[in-house]
């Protein structure tokens, strides 16, 4: 025959408990034990209303530039939640719920926005947000490299937006995991802007999922507002990574419910019509009536709840707003391990010499 | 003690790094069965096996961003950039997360990596094959850079940037990787990384330059029959202005030669850090003998453009007389 098929596949797209709050119990079963699915819903709840402070503080000139997170918590805390401790969170700048979850400080984040390099400074196995776009990708390749290299059982698992998928290091390391056998799980949130720029600019094909499969890499669609979803699919591709070597490509389906950042109007380019259909699809609705359904948690528990959360958040702007100023030494004593002569004669002299190069003039 | 070249003194510093440290690791394109394309990394696939010396896909920018990601998971990558002419394509993750990961994590992630890049011309190679653009990388702080200018240099200094705890840039003069034999110990050695080499005691003229220029220089000052010191930089960032502005203090005048273009290069750097250090010593202006500021020609004109032991012949007997 001259013609035949020399590939064909389909994209699955994973909901579990959608927007209207139908949950498939199948699907659900056993996934996430009832009072795992109470501490999540919490630690929604808390980064809700640390989005909201950390907007605030902006708005009053407290804090630099901040992403709203707002909208997304579902997708990197469903992740965070599938995986384990040696596993690395290779992050961008929307994952704050997955971060807290994994035991990174809040105070960090807020201190990484309030200019201050000490934010970036993790003691678990996540690495600082990641400013350009789409650069971090590589880095979960090579510590998943690493991690296979030694033995050590862990995975990297790497998020960044629809945006990212159209620079020329997402091609490269979806290529690298792909052929060199590297567990790596590539989360993608969907979350249909890029500043303002729509999804369509970045991928003309139907889903950004089958993206992977041009790599060789089972990828899937997902409802990136479904916890109980993400989860499933997390849990899956980490399985696939850790057993088999072998990297997933998840596209988690989410809106930006926020500005890109409080420098951004997205009025500008963003129809509201749009903005409140997703408001009636926010993770933290669906999750809420979930428990409620189940007896799980009732509006008493609610307003104790962000009674709680307030005094959570109001104690971590109160560590990162009272921690001692950097001195001017910080910004040469971290360059390397060893300073060289170079840069100690212009900590030396910064103040002294108008220069700042130790002129001797002999 | 054997008579290598330069090339053999990489791949033994390479090996006997690899043999010591099981977190070096070589990746690369055609670093492997091929042994890379100038042959550097010959036999160590067949001593380490494909785990150690991987053949990557056709990629910098992820032969770089992976080797990111490698040295924090707690390895030592070797990465080589098969010629400098394709090193752009790395320079974002290089100089945005590469050179700056220790600084802005506060050393909670470092980059020990060490990447090899064949560089410079004068070997007839195509297009984008001959460049020199260690100033590019230098500027960039958080890379330290560096260029051998013999086999024994390059064994040392090589050992030293894979134990470095920083990203180094390790360039390696692609027109000297052949050109002469040097004896080189047979056991591991050190050569300190920021440290310069006096490579000829003089006290008439300071001459400054790394890499296969130094050759040429060395060539010039025996045509000149002068008493010119030669300091061989060894490394470009970061700078040891200490040895260079003992010997311009001697001499009172300095010469800088190098292949990059003269606009915004290392002699520009070194013009103005002489100026700042020495100026009361200065018996003529700071000299520059350089590429030009327009492209690396294609070969047939190569050695119009690289300095030469005539061009800086010139420079020598101008400064002199000045």
């Amino acid at each position: 025959m001259p013609v035949d098929c020399a590939f064909q596949t389909s994209i699955e797209r994973i909901s579990i408990l959608d927007e209207h709050g139908v949950y498939d119990e199948q699907l659900g079963e056993g996934l996430i034990p009832d009072s795992d699915v109470v501490a999540l819903y919490r630690h929604m709840t808390m980064c809700r209303h640390f989005d909201e402070i950390a907007f605030k503080l902006q708005r009053s000139g407290r804090m630099g530039t901040y992403p709203q997170n707002k909208g997304q918590e579902a997708a990197s805390l469903g992740a965070a939640y599938a995986l384990e401790d040696k596993d690395w969170l290779v992050t961008c700048y929307r994952e704050n719920a997955g971060l807290f979850w994994r035991g990174v400080d809040p105070e960090k984040i807020l201190l990484h926005w309030m200019g201050d390099e000490r934010g970036n400074h993790i003691p678990v196995r996540a690495t600082p947000l990641a400013i350009p776009i789409g650069t971090q990708m590589l880095h979960a390749t090579g510590l998943a490299w690493a991690s296979k290299y030694r033995g050590d059982g862990g995975i990297s698992c790497t998020f960044f937006g629809d945006g990212a998928t159209s620079e020329g290091d997402f091609h490269e390391a979806m290529n690298f995991a792909a052929n060199l056998d590297l567990p790596v799980v590539f989360v993608c949130q969907n979350n249909s802007w890029a500043i303002s720029v729509p999804t369509r600019i970045q991928c003309s094909a139907p889903t950004i999922a089958q993206r992977g499969l041009a790599y060789g890499m089972h990828s899937v669609q997902v409802d990136g507002n479904d916890i109980f979803a993400m989860v499933k699919v997390v849990r899956e591709a980490a399985e696939r990574a850790r057993c088999d070597n072998r990297p997933t490509f998840i596209e988690a389906v989410t809106y930006r419910l926020g500005d890109h950042t409080t420098a951004d109007d997205a009025s500008r380019y963003r129809d509201p019509e749009e903005v409140k259909e997703w408001e009636a699809r926010d993770p933290m609705i669906r999750l809420r009536n979930w428990l409620e359904q189940r007896d799980l948690w009732n509006e008493n528990q609610e307003q104790a709840q962000r009674i709680e959360d307030e005094a959570t958040v109001s104690a971590i702007v109160k560590r990162a707003e009272e921690i001692d100023p950097p001195t001017t030494d910080d910004i040469f004593n971290w360059m390397y391990a060893e300073t060289p002569k170079v840069l100690e004669t212009q900590r030396q002299t910064l103040r002294t010499s108008s220069i700042g190069q130790g002129f001797d003039g002999t | 003690m054997a008579n290598l070249t330069l090339v053999q003194a990489i791949n033994q510093a390479l090996l006997q790094e690899m043999e010591k440290d099981d977190r070096v690791l070589l990746l690369g394109e055609d670093i492997g069965s091929n042994g890379g394309v100038f042959r550097v990394t010959e036999g160590l696939h067949e001593r380490f096996g494909g785990d150690r010396v991987v053949d990557t896909p056709l990629a910098e920018s992820g032969i770089i961003g992976t080797s990111i990601g490698l040295a924090m998971g707690g390895l030592r990558p070797v990465p080589e950039i098969q010629f400098e002419g394709f090193l752009g394509p790395a320079y974002d993750q290089l100089c945005t997360h590469a050179g700056r990961m220790r600084s802005r994590t506060r050393a909670g992630l470092t980059v020990p990596m060490t990447v090899r890049v064949p560089v410079g011309g004068g070997i007839h190679a195509p297009e984008l094959h001959s460049d020199s653009p260690e100033a590019i990388y230098s500027h960039n702080p958080g890379i330290k850079v560096v260029m051998p200018a013999s086999p024994y240099d390059a064994k040392g200094l090589l050992i030293s940037a894979i134990r470095d705890p920083d990203p180094v840039i390790f360039f390696e003069p692609k027109r000297i990787y052949r050109a002469f034999r040097e004896e080189v110990p047979e056991e591991e050695y050190t050569i300190p990384i920021g440290k310069a080499r006096v490579a000829r005691e003089g006290n008439e003229i300071t001459m400054v330059s790394w890499g296969a220029s130094v050759v040429q220089c060395m060539n010039a000052i025996e045509e000149s029959g002068r008493d010119i010191e030669l300091v061989d930089l060894r490394t470009i960032n970061p700078l040891d202005m200490d040895t260079i502005a003992t010997s311009v203090r001697k001499t009172g005048r300095a010469i800088i030669v190098h292949e990059a273009p003269s606009n915004c290069g290392v002699g520009a750097e070194l013009s103005a850090r002489i100026m700042e250090q020495c100026f009361l010593h200065l018996e003529a202006p700071v000299q520059r003998v350089t590429g030009f500021d327009t492209l690396m020609p294609y070969y047939k004109l190569e050695l119009e453009y690289l300095p030469d032991a005539e061009r800086i012949g010139k420079a020598i007997v101008e400064t002199a007389a000045y």
